[in-house]
């Protein structure tokens, strides 16, 4: 969870304890819950018909700092109390340990919204399981800092994985990193970076044969785009309590749904994913050019083509260089320069993303924080008519 | 093998000289009282003791008895000069700080009296390495004048149980209040920091308490930074004794057993936080 957002949302339900995050700029967003089995004891307190239950959000770094040295937690700790204490305004964790000794941390936290990402399954037209061992050695050829990642499924129902190059970029890998720390000026930069020198930019694939899987029910001939890193970190939890890893996902622009599930957790990951944009369909304004040539079969003879396409869409990179993600999502050419330097004053905003606004609402039927456009038709802006798909 | 090149010539009679087969009997306790760069060295009959000291409000002391020494000399009553501790400690530790078994540097140390340089001869593995630091005026130190008539409260700790505990010890806040009590919580350490208040509680019966004598209940908190230093000499320690007197002064005494299975001891005395702020329990 500390891989996707810096805060930390702890909802009580009759279900179970649910432990949430999301990224700054709402484009990924998990959730853990620990049904009543999973503990010793559980009890959510009790919701009135006015009252629901009492839920908060706690600082990422101050929870995590509590349970900072798992070994030493192991040897140590014999069981762990966790009290949410309203009137008082402290989340009590209370570690009890070897010899008697009782760790007591008083948690400051913040009453907060519902947390609620919008997504189903049940829509998605495919549907990937694997151990999470097969993932994980995929991934270990990729290096760490990749930023994007493309799952396609090819003939044969072989799937692949493909990391993600960025056209205008001035390297093929950036890490999206907590958004305020990108170094980015605050209005566009005179010059737009150089493109990628083909012969400089790496490009790995790795195919899995469909018995690597546990289960493939996939669209033939679709990708979808998502990042790197929260990837990983599910796929980390994922192996270390060695449960398979089932990816839901639709078309490009949909968001992929990874999902783990055991008797005592459900475990959701929801990513957004980049859309598949013609180059030229879109203006020089909109640097959200994503030209990403179909994974083929033959894809090796599409290198070339891949690579010439990649040269001829450098277009005008007009704005501060992406920060990867969120600005690849569909819209259309808006990107207004005011919009994108008032993005950069929100504290967490990541610099430069005109489509954040509308990507932020991509999950949320709720309003998160007064004052934000709420936006019930969420599917909708999601920009189908913006493109040909191919 | 103590060194045999360069002896001090036969007649020349030095303040203080020592030899010491094992160099780190004597380094691994001084780093763990180096939280400022100057110490003060005190040389008796009884032994070595280095004392720094920061703020005018903390002071660490290590002693090195003369037993743990194959030569200890002292030809004054005493003998008291302030040094580098840095620099001593650079060159105690001049063939390198990893420590392969079967290896030791053999050190001798000479010092002729006031005004002179301290000379360190280390030897290790036939190779000689001779360093000489200045030395200066002594400083005057603090005393807490803590004798164990004005001691209120009392615990000896197994050193185990608190490591982890001061290793971790929330650096955002400013305080480290320890609570001694003969009710609960009996020993209590908190800290107040940015995420929020943080109690570390162990109980008068627990297995790592050694000895629990505490007649009142005393809340004092202590600068954090201050006593962060004291990590070190705890976790060379295998006991720990806690103590208070009735100003809210605190002796931590950590009982250090080196290579060899000689005892020695390191003392940490700090004053209390006077600026005192409502605490949140």
């Amino acid at each position: 969870l500390s891989r996707i957002g810096d805060e930390l949302y702890l909802e009580p339900t009759e279900s179970g304890l649910s432990l949430r995050a999301v990224n700054s700029s709402r484009s990924a967003f998990a959730s853990f819950l620990f049904a009543p089995l999973f503990f010793q004891l559980y009890e959510p307190g009790s919701s009135g018909p006015d009252t629901e239950l009492f839920r908060c959000k706690v600082h990422m770094k101050s929870f995590l700092g509590i349970f900072r040295s798992l070994p030493s937690l192991e040897k140590s700790v014999g069981k762990c109390l966790i009290l949410l204490k309203p009137r008082a305004s402290r989340l009590v964790l209370q570690l009890h340990c070897k010899y008697g000794v009782t760790k007591t941390h008083n948690l400051a936290f913040q009453e907060c919204e519902r947390l609620q990402a919008v997504f189903d399954t049940q829509r998605c037209a495919s549907r990937l399981c694997a151990p999470a061992r097969v993932l994980t050695e995929a991934v270990v050829h990729f290096p760490p800092t990749l930023a994007e990642v493309t799952l396609g499924t090819g003939p044969g129902g072989k799937i692949s994985l493909r990391n993600y190059v960025e056209e205008e970029a001035g390297e093929s890998c950036r890490v999206r990193g907590p958004p305020p720390r990108l170094v980015v000026p605050s209005s566009p930069p005179p010059t737009p970076f150089p493109p990628p020198e083909p012969s400089k930019t790496m490009v790995t694939e790795l195919w899995l044969a469909e018995d690597e899987f546990q289960s493939v029910a996939v669209a033939p001939g679709s990708h979808i785009t998502f990042c790197f890193k929260e990837f990983r970190g599910l796929l980390s939890f994922a192996e270390a309590s060695n449960l398979p890893l089932t990816i839901h996902f639709d078309e490009p622009g949909r968001p992929v749904i990874f999902t783990l599930d055991d008797t005592v957790l459900e475990v959701h990951l929801v990513l957004a994913t980049l859309s598949d944009l013609q180059s030229n369909s879109q203006s020089p304004s909109t640097n959200g050019v994503s030209h990403l040539p179909a994974p083929s079969d033959d894809f090796p003879d599409d290198l070339e083509s891949y690579m010439a396409a990649m040269e001829t869409s450098e277009g005008g990179s007009e704005g501060p260089p992406s920060p990867t993600f969120p600005l690849r999502t569909p819209r259309p050419a808006e990107s207004e320069p005011e919009e994108e330097e008032e993005e950069e004053e929100e504290e967490g905003a990541v610099p430069g993303t005109p489509p954040h606004k509308k990507f932020r609402s991509l999950f949320f039927g709720s309003v998160m924080t007064p004052g934000r456009p709420g936006l019930a038709t969420t599917q909708e802006v999601l920009a189908e008519d913006s493109d040909g798909e191919s | 093998m103590p060194f045999s090149a360069q002896p001090p010539a036969s007649g020349e009679r030095y303040a203080l000289s020592a030899s010491l087969d094992n160099a780190r009997h004597l380094s691994s306790l001084l780093r763990a009282v180096h939280f400022q760069d100057h110490a003060t060295c005190l040389a008796t009959a009884s032994g070595l003791r280095v004392t720094v000291e920061d703020a005018k409000c903390i002071q660490a002391n290590a002693f090195i008895q003369a037993e743990i020494f194959q030569e200890f000399s002292v030809q004054e009553e005493s003998v008291m000069f302030r040094i580098s501790l840095s620099v001593l400690l650079d060159c105690l530790t001049i063939f390198g700080t990893s420590s392969l078994p079967g290896t030791s540097t053999a050190l001798r140390m000479c010092y002729r009296g006031y005004g002179y340089p301290l000379m360190l001869f280390l030897e290790e593995g036939g190779v000689v390495t001779v360093c000489k630091i200045n030395t200066q005026e002594p400083d005057e130190l603090l005393d807490f004048d803590f004798c164990s008539t004005k001691v209120v409260n009392k615990i000896i700790l197994q050193s185990e149980g608190l490591r982890e505990a001061f290793a971790e010890l929330d650096m955002t806040s400013e305080v480290l209040q320890i609570t001694m009590s003969p009710d609960k919580p009996y020993f209590r350490l908190s800290t107040f920091g940015n995420a929020g208040s943080a109690h570390l509680d162990y109980p008068r019966d627990s297995d790592l308490m050694e000895a629990f004598h505490c007649n009142q209940t005393q809340t004092n908190r202590y600068k954090v930074s201050l006593l962060k230093p004291s990590t070190k000499a705890l976790a060379l320690s295998c006991k720990v004794s806690i103590r208070t007197d009735a100003q809210g002064f605190l002796s931590l005494q950590y009982m250090i057993r080196n290579e060899d299975g000689q005892i020695c001891f390191v003392e940490y005395y700090c004053c209390p936080d006077e600026n005192i702020t409502e605490a949140e329990l």
